[in-house]
């Protein structure tokens, strides 16, 4: 149903890859050289933009709404469907739900039923597509983490786009939203309990001030969480989420030799991507809400990470680790930046009760497996 | 719950080290053995006795690993039976389960916890696996931050605490803290006020509290004096002046330790109470602690046998 929106956007700018999890920089570069490239012969080709799907438009925001009706046979709309995790969340999605997905890239390989509209969030576009009504709940994946963007492009994508998306929801009622936050909120530190807490502070961007709008964007939803009690709003704060994503943890994995810091092995927490897929399907159910921690299949030592994947480290004394990289940073030679040292060095590492409990969530994928799928072509 | 699950043990790793981490394995091995043929002791079947709490991963979510920690537990072993030639009494008053094992501190550097810790594995039936609180600062240096987690020591913190007790660990907690250790050698063996926090972590776990009085700590290494201004210069929790290090022995005084379990205690009430409130428990125990202390020193023929 509905006339798709495969057709590339007339912006063929060159969009930093706006991933659903952290993007390392590198890998976002070459995504959208890629798809810039891929772009070009169909640009000119392009007639309609995007089309709003064919629903009645007689729903007047919030009032009139029939909320158990929508509950049933609304749509999920999901931001940044296009990154790894939303592709994988719209392709479980699309058998039950009406799946709509806003991003600025183009969905290759969508499934027939899935209407995607290639707009940026930030448009007035994206209000069209909630005034056609029919949404039952919103999950944002469309967060930016690119340590290479421009500062003022990643808070505006992060948090602008997000509070439009916020105001969108209240102004049509939508009855749920599931905002995908991560774990490094917290921020790794010698300081931390070995397991945090939904409670704990989010400290994450003390050290590492590049995720101040990750962890603004958590805090706005915790904030719309309780000031809009109507909406059932959700946040999940996973681990390392491993698999065919393209974030820092999974790309420091599929390094060919992966530096360490000398004298430290810390005990890290991995989910796999397709158990966060399924975390983010159980948020979707009604009366959930709440902020949950997602953890995988138990914490271990990083050096039983590198065992499985049969990787040979490089050991690096601390004060040359931080110079190094700082240098490599500079120069443009590594995508990571150099406060994510901390990650390989002290704990960040979360307790999940709340999800087993609320959520019924649990974890399918055994450590060797959540490990090896960093190793998977996505 | 009942039966000791396997941890996954993790010492070996293909590392770039892998030739050094072997002979160190190796060397480990050997003095495993040797304590184990000297001292007449049996560390390996001890180690297999204690009760672990592997996650689905197969691994102590703390990081203790049994296949390290036996290493630094022969090591240990040995201080305890050939130099200090540690007496212990009253163990048979370690009750099963989850226990808090609260003791004095003393003697300049924390000897008196790894005896504590030694006693708890060769000398209690069954053997418990001691789990303390190390200071933050020992997760920022490098390699004691590996060997302090293997070995099942934990970062302190009260959320840390609380979950190794809600796992029926015992816990040693010395509640007077660096007060305690640094004191000088006129206030050897008087109590430094307790903390409260031990009783707080009591009462809301319902753990049993055993008291442990440590004699002979305070003589193996003498304070004279407590330089607290150079102490906060150097950023140090103590500054002590120790006669035997400028009469070339910079190290411990093979005094003999005796260390007293006492009965458990037990203590009722609400763990957020006022500090008045659980500061009459904590004293309650702080006497236990000082009676004992002054038992064990009336009993003392000698300080070195």
């Amino acid at each position: 149903m509905g006339s798709s929106t495969k057709r590339p956007s007339a912006r063929a700018r060159k969009t930093p890859s706006n991933g659903a999890t952290a993007t390392s920089a590198e890998a976002g570069e070459a995504k959208a050289k890629r798809a810039s490239a891929r772009r070009a012969p169909a640009a000119k080709a392009r007639a309609v933009q995007v089309s709003s799907p064919p629903k009645p438009r007689a729903r007047r925001p919030a009032a009139s709404r029939d909320a158990h009706a929508e509950a049933r046979d609304g749509a999920v709309l999901v931001t940044g469907i296009c990154g790894r995790l939303g592709q994988l969340l719209a392709r479980r999605l699309h058998r039950h739900d009406r799946v709509i997905g806003i991003d600025r890239r183009p969905f290759h390989g969508r499934p027939k039923d899935v209407v995607h509209h290639q707009v940026d969030l930030r448009r007035k576009k994206t209000r069209d597509i909630f005034r056609a009504g029919g949404i039952r709940a919103v999950v944002h994946l469309g967060i930016m983490h690119d340590p290479r963007a421009s500062a003022k492009e990643h808070h505006s994508w992060n948090v602008v786009a997000f509070q439009k998306l916020l105001d969108a929801l209240i102004q049509f009622g939508v009855p749920k939203l599931v905002v995908l936050s991560s774990a490094n909120v917290y921020g790794p530190s010698p300081d931390n309990p070995q397991f945090l807490t939904e409670e704990a502070p989010l400290l994450g961007a003390q050290h590492f001030s590049a995720i101040r709008d990750l962890v603004e964007v958590d805090m706005l939803a915790q904030s719309f969480f309780w000031r809009h009690p109507d909406t059932e709003t959700v946040v999940l704060r996973p681990c390392h989420i491993l698999g065919g994503v393209k974030n820092a943890p999974s790309n420091y994995l599929r390094l060919e030799r992966p530096m360490t810091v000398m004298g430290f092995d810390p005990m890290v927490q991995v989910i796999h991507e397709r158990d966060v897929v399924e975390a983010i399907q159980l948020a979707l159910a009604p009366g959930v809400r709440g902020i949950f921690n997602l953890r995988g299949p138990g914490e271990v030592p990083m050096s039983r990470v590198m065992k499985i994947l049969g990787k040979r480290t490089q050991p690096v004394p601390g004060p040359v680790a931080t110079a190094v990289l700082d240098r490599l940073w500079r120069y443009r030679m590594t995508s990571f930046p150099t406060p994510e040292l901390d990650h390989i060095r002290y704990v960040c590492m979360v307790d999940d009760t709340r999800a087993r409990e609320v959520l019924g969530f649990r974890p399918r994928f055994g450590l060797e497996e959540t490990v090896r799928a960093v190793e998977h072509e996505r | 719950m009942d039966k000791p699950a396997p941890v996954v043990p993790f010492a070996t790793a293909p590392q770039e080290l892998g030739s050094v981490r072997d002979l160190a394995g190796k060397v480990g091995d050997q003095m495993v053995r040797l304590a184990e043929e000297a001292l007449g002791e049996e560390l390996d079947a001890r180690m297999a006795r204690i009760r672990t709490h592997p996650n689905d991963a197969g691994v102590d979510p703390f990081g203790f690993d049994p296949s390290t920690a036996r290493y630094a537990l022969s090591l240990a072993a040995f201080l305890h039976r050939f130099y200090f030639r540690s007496e212990v009494f009253g163990t048979e008053n370690l009750p099963e389960g989850r226990v808090l094992v609260i003791a004095n501190h003393s003697g300049q550097i924390p000897i008196d916890g790894l005896l504590i810790g030694t006693a708890l594995m060769l000398d209690a039936n069954p053997p418990r696996f001691p789990r303390s609180m190390v200071e933050r600062w020992s997760a920022e240096l490098p390699f004691v931050s590996v060997l302090f987690p293997r070995c099942g020591q934990v970062v302190g913190s009260p959320d840390n605490a609380r979950r190794l007790l809600e796992n029926d660990e015992a816990l040693v907690v010395f509640p007077e803290g660096s007060r305690g250790i640094s004191k000088t050698y006129d206030r050897a063996y008087q109590l430094e006020p307790f903390g409260l926090g031990f009783m707080r972590l009591a009462l809301e776990t319902g753990t049993p509290i055993v008291p442990v009085a440590v004699v002979g700590g305070e003589e193996q290494l003498v304070s004279v004096a407590n330089v607290k201004s150079l102490a906060k210069v150097l950023g140090m929790p103590a500054f002590p002046i120790i006669p035997q290090i400028f009469l070339g022995m910079p190290f411990p005084l093979p005094t003999r330790y005796r260390i007293h379990f006492g009965e458990p205690l037990r203590f009722d009430g609400d763990p957020d109470d006022d500090d008045a409130v659980i500061a009459a428990k904590v004293s309650e125990v702080q006497q236990t602690i000082q009676g004992m202390l002054e038992r064990g020193l009336g009993e003392r023929r000698a300080i070195f046998w």
